[in-house]
């Protein structure tokens, strides 16, 4: 993977006001650890030597959900042009735990930020024709202008922060 | 229409000019702003267009074949897929999914269009509307006044109030964010209540039998994944053929409608899915101790709506509607829509330029009667649209069609005495602003006798209560020498040996009876070029007739001016044309109107008069035979139709050249648009709609400017609104 897609995908993130954090498998915990206000949910995360540390409920309640400050999950890719993380999977909770706490940190691997919406089509056509029942292209916390105002957090989280995985 | 029909619509236009305009307007503002910022970030925004284009084309070219195969992909992804005649056999099928069951929805406008809620309410179900636009309006009881935005017609304190009234909370709710807070708690629980999510769907997969959903707030994820039974209501047009002919959509789709680049999520869902349910249930609330349950047991329904589809698809005219994303950029960028909304613009559904071509084909004609007339025709939205579908034209279409519904073709005495091509039902109004032709040549030749009495008390108040010519408006003077007199007098100046070129110049029909003074300044313009002019006398393009929808009689003039040009056009000349809206006709709907071969040769070699002249002096011609505009400062409001084909820099390049100080308003619209504005029942609006133009040419920059404007209307307009008098810009070049 070049520089090329994650330097527009740092900046593209940053014209979003979405938070990009670096870090490589071994340093992971030590990263997410500040992004973690608590209460915590998670979805286990799919990657090499990564894992959710003890205070993240990985199988909560409806309470749990609705009253968590952070939910994290992974991103199967990233979009470089629109700085948008793609969120799959299903069984293992990942669509309630990116949507019902207020921040959604998503976690992706260097290795999967694609260039462009072209790029991510033909690889999300290949994973839905493989059995991915879901995926969300979700570019920023949820949003709505319908109370005369813009105002983030709508339904969904209020603030995204993505943690980037170089060496993955 | 009857003069008491007029007053009525002129009431009701007026009252939510009142109540509902400056919210509509500055939304759609921001809305339209921000789609020309957003699509202008895109490196092949036109490849992009063409591309949805194609696919829409060729998923409604195989339309039925689709269906078949995204019925079997559902089925065997473990989904029901149901293909509803009409809006009664989709809400009994609905009806009895739900099964009296608490129902969440996210918005769906083809929910609105068969009334879904009043079905299931009506079954002993509770449905609650999660988007928060359409909880405002299931609370107030209103219906949308926008295909994206539905409650973009209430301010903020609007809706606190209405909140405030409905659900009298401890402390008053106030901001944006407060409002925000209280319905998604609010909501939250009806959610978590819920046993049944319902959403529509923005596109789906034949292939896969996936279904792309285009939202914000993240309620249509919650709807689903929260509750064990998905349903799913799309008109049956929705279906594309792959995953893959998404991307352009999803490109285009946000960047079009609200002017962001993507909206916050596009999801992708190929249901049933398998995220953990809540189950529904009534717990709720804080302290609610459920575990969440496997999802793998959901229940999904897709139901695809005919309700008169399919006949557009087989309707040579409507069938581009099909095409259609809702995106609303045809309803952002029509000055009328910004002016006054969808609850004036808009049938029993849908709002906005394109909402001709549903109404008529779901809900039926009287219903696009009600707004169809809205459309001025003055294309703006053509370029908006994702999908490339002229929807002036089928507004056009549709207008003709509603002129020929009711006693259409039997009343041929009507016919036979009038002098255009249309059948007898046609209104009056209609019919005399779409024989301007025949006016202006009786005009001019009674002139000025035809002024006096035209402009005198009765007979403005006799126009008014038979025609609906509204009396405030100054009516048109008439010159007793038309442009073509004038100039069969004066000859040609300019020999064929010293000629640069030879154009033929057209007399459009303003120009030929009201407006000669810019004909002869445009003559003199060019010969000071070293053109050789000619003016043939050729006659009414049909812009009139068909802004009326009197689409045979528009066919017969188009027919008539092409013989009348081709004879130049044959020789090598090159064709001149003043009145923008003229020269879109022959750009634009002449493809339409007249045979292949003559359309090509025409449109190839006609001119706007100034782009004409920015070419004569870009291959040669000097500038320094016309007069030097010494800086002197000038506004410059271009024509609706000529933006639409990118002609304004033209005139603004060769103003500047020639030493003028040039600023351009960008007001879509001046309101005026030909006939619009002299009708009575249309008067306020169209008056509500130049005041933005107005605004512009009185700020501190351009309040002692010199006003030209390129097209009649807009010089009409702002002749009305302004106390400078304006005037075509090539009367800046005329030396005499």
């Amino acid at each position: 993977m070049s520089a090329e897609p994650i330097a527009t995908f740092e900046s593209s993130l940053d014209e979003i006001d979405v938070d990009l954090v670096r870090t490589t498998a071994d340093r992971f915990e030590s990263a997410l650890a500040p992004l973690l206000d608590a209460p915590a949910v998670g979805a286990p995360l799919p990657f090499e030597n990564v894992s959710l540390p003890d205070a993240v409920e990985t199988d909560p309640t409806v309470a749990e959900l609705e009253a968590a400050a952070t939910g994290v999950t992974a991103a199967g890719y990233g979009i470089a042009d629109y700085g948008s993380v793609v969120i799959q999977g299903g069984a293992d909770g990942e669509e309630p735990v990116s949507l019902y706490a207020d921040e959604h940190v998503a976690v992706i691997a260097a290795s999967d930020v694609l260039p462009d919406m072209d790029a991510t089509f033909d690889r999300l056509a290949e994973d839905i024709r493989g059995g991915t029942g879901q995926a969300i292209v979700a570019t920023g916390p949820s949003a709505t202008a319908d109370m005369g105002a813009l105002v983030k957090g709508a339904h969904g989280p209020i603030d995204v922060t993505v943690v980037l995985l170089e060496d993955a | 229409m009857s003069a008491d029909n007029r007053r009525r619509k002129a009431e009701h236009i007026r009252h939510l000019l009142d109540t509902e305009g400056d919210s509509v307007h500055e939304n759609t503002r921001v809305f339209n702003e921000g789609r020309y910022e957003s699509t202008a970030d895109l490196d092949d925004y036109e490849a992009l267009k063409d591309e949805a284009r194609a696919i829409k084309e060729d998923a409604i070219e195989r339309l039925p074949e689709l269906v078949d195969e995204v019925t079997e992909a559902i089925e065997d992804n473990g989904g029901t897929v149901y293909v509803a005649d009409d809006a009664a056999d989709a809400n009994r099928y609905i009806t009895e999914v739900v099964d009296g069951r608490n129902a969440v929805k996210s918005k769906s406008m083809t929910s609105e269009e068969i009334e879904v809620n009043d079905a299931l309410e009506a079954s002993g179900a509770n449905v609650w509307e999660t988007d928060l636009a359409e909880f405002v309006l299931q609370i107030a009881d209103e219906a949308p006044s926008h295909i994206v935005a539905p409650a973009i017609h209430k301010s903020r304190e609007e809706i606190a109030a209405l909140f405030n009234e409905v659900f009298e909370p401890e402390e008053p709710l106030e901001t944006a964010e407060e409002l925000t807070r209280f319905a998604r708690e609010y909501l939250g629980e009806k959610i978590l209540d819920a046993e049944v999510g319902m959403t529509g769907a923005n596109f789906v997969t034949a292939d896969t039998g996936t279904l792309a959903l285009v939202t914000s707030e993240g309620n249509a994820r919650k709807c689903v994944q929260a509750t064990d039974t998905h349903v799913a209501v799309a008109g049956v047009e929705k279906v594309v053929p792959s995953v893959e002919d998404l991307q352009p959509f999803v490109e285009l789709i946000g960047r079009s409608g609200t002017g962001q680049d993507i909206t916050s999520y596009v999801s992708l869902f190929t249901p049933p899915g398998d995220s953990p349910t809540f189950g529904g249930g009534d717990e709720g609330g804080p302290g609610d101790d459920r575990e969440l349950g496997p999802g793998d047991d959901r229940d999904f329904h897709l139901v695809l709506i005919d309700n008169g589809r399919m006949e557009m698809r087989e309707d040579d005219q409507l069938r581009e509607t099909l095409y259609c994303i809702r995106c609303s950029a045809c309803a952002n960028s029509c000055a009328n829509f910004q002016h006054v909304g969808g609850h004036a613009f808009g049938g029993e559904t849908y709002s906005g330029g394109i909402a001709t071509g549903w109404e008529a084909g779901v809900h039926g004609e009287d219903s696009a009667a009600e707004f169809n007339d809205l459309c001025t025709g003055c294309s703006r939205c053509v370029n908006q649209c994702p999908v490339k579908i002229d929807i002036p034209w089928i507004n056009t279409v549709v207008r003709d069609r509603i002129n020929r519904g009711k006693d259409g073709d039997l009343d041929f005495l009507v016919e036979g005495l009038t002098p255009d091509e249309e059948p007898g039902g046609v209104d009056p109004q209609k019919r005399l602003f779409g024989n301007f032709d025949t006016l202006a040549k009786l005009g001019s030749a009674f002139a000025p006798l035809s002024n006096w009495v035209a402009q005198a008390g009765p007979a403005r108040s006799l126009m008014e209560r038979t025609l609906g010519v509204d009396s405030r408006r100054e009516l048109p003077r008439f010159e007793r020498e038309s442009l073509v007199d004038w100039f069969e007098a004066r000859g040609p100046r300019v020999g064929p040996d010293e000629a640069r070129r030879r154009v033929a110049l057209y007399p459009d029909a303003y120009t030929n009876y009201v407006r000669t003074e810019r004909g002869k300044a445009a003559v003199r313009v060019l010969e000071a070029l070293d053109v050789r002019v000619d003016i043939p006398a050729a006659g009414e393009s049909g812009r009139a007739p068909l802004s009326q929808g009197m689409v045979a009689t528009a066919q017969s003039n188009a027919e008539a001016v092409y013989d009348a040009l081709a004879p130049a056009v044959a020789a090598g000349r090159d064709v001149v044309v003043i009145e923008p809206s003229d020269l879109a006709m022959f750009n634009r709907e002449y493809e339409r109107l007249l045979e292949e071969d003559s359309y090509e040769a025409l449109d190839g070699h006609s001119y706007e008069i100034m782009e004409y002249v920015y070419g004569l002096l870009e291959n040669g011609a000097d500038v320094d035979a016309l007069p030097d505009g010494d800086g002197e400062r000038v506004a410059y409001h271009s024509h609706c139709q000529q933006r639409t084909l990118d002609l304004e820099p033209y005139t603004t390049a060769v103003l500047e050249d020639a030493g003028f100080d040039v600023t351009t308003s960008d007001v879509e619209c001046c309101g005026m648009a030909g006939s619009f504005g002299y009708k009575s029942e249309y008067y306020e609006l169209s008056v509500d709609v130049g005041e933005s133009l107005v605004d512009q040419f009185t700020t501190d920059d351009t309040a002692d400017r010199t006003v030209v404007a390129s097209g009649t209307s807009c010089l009409e307009q702002l002749d009305a609104l302004l106390t400078r008098r304006p005037a075509h810009p090539v009367r800046l070049l005329d030396g005499r």
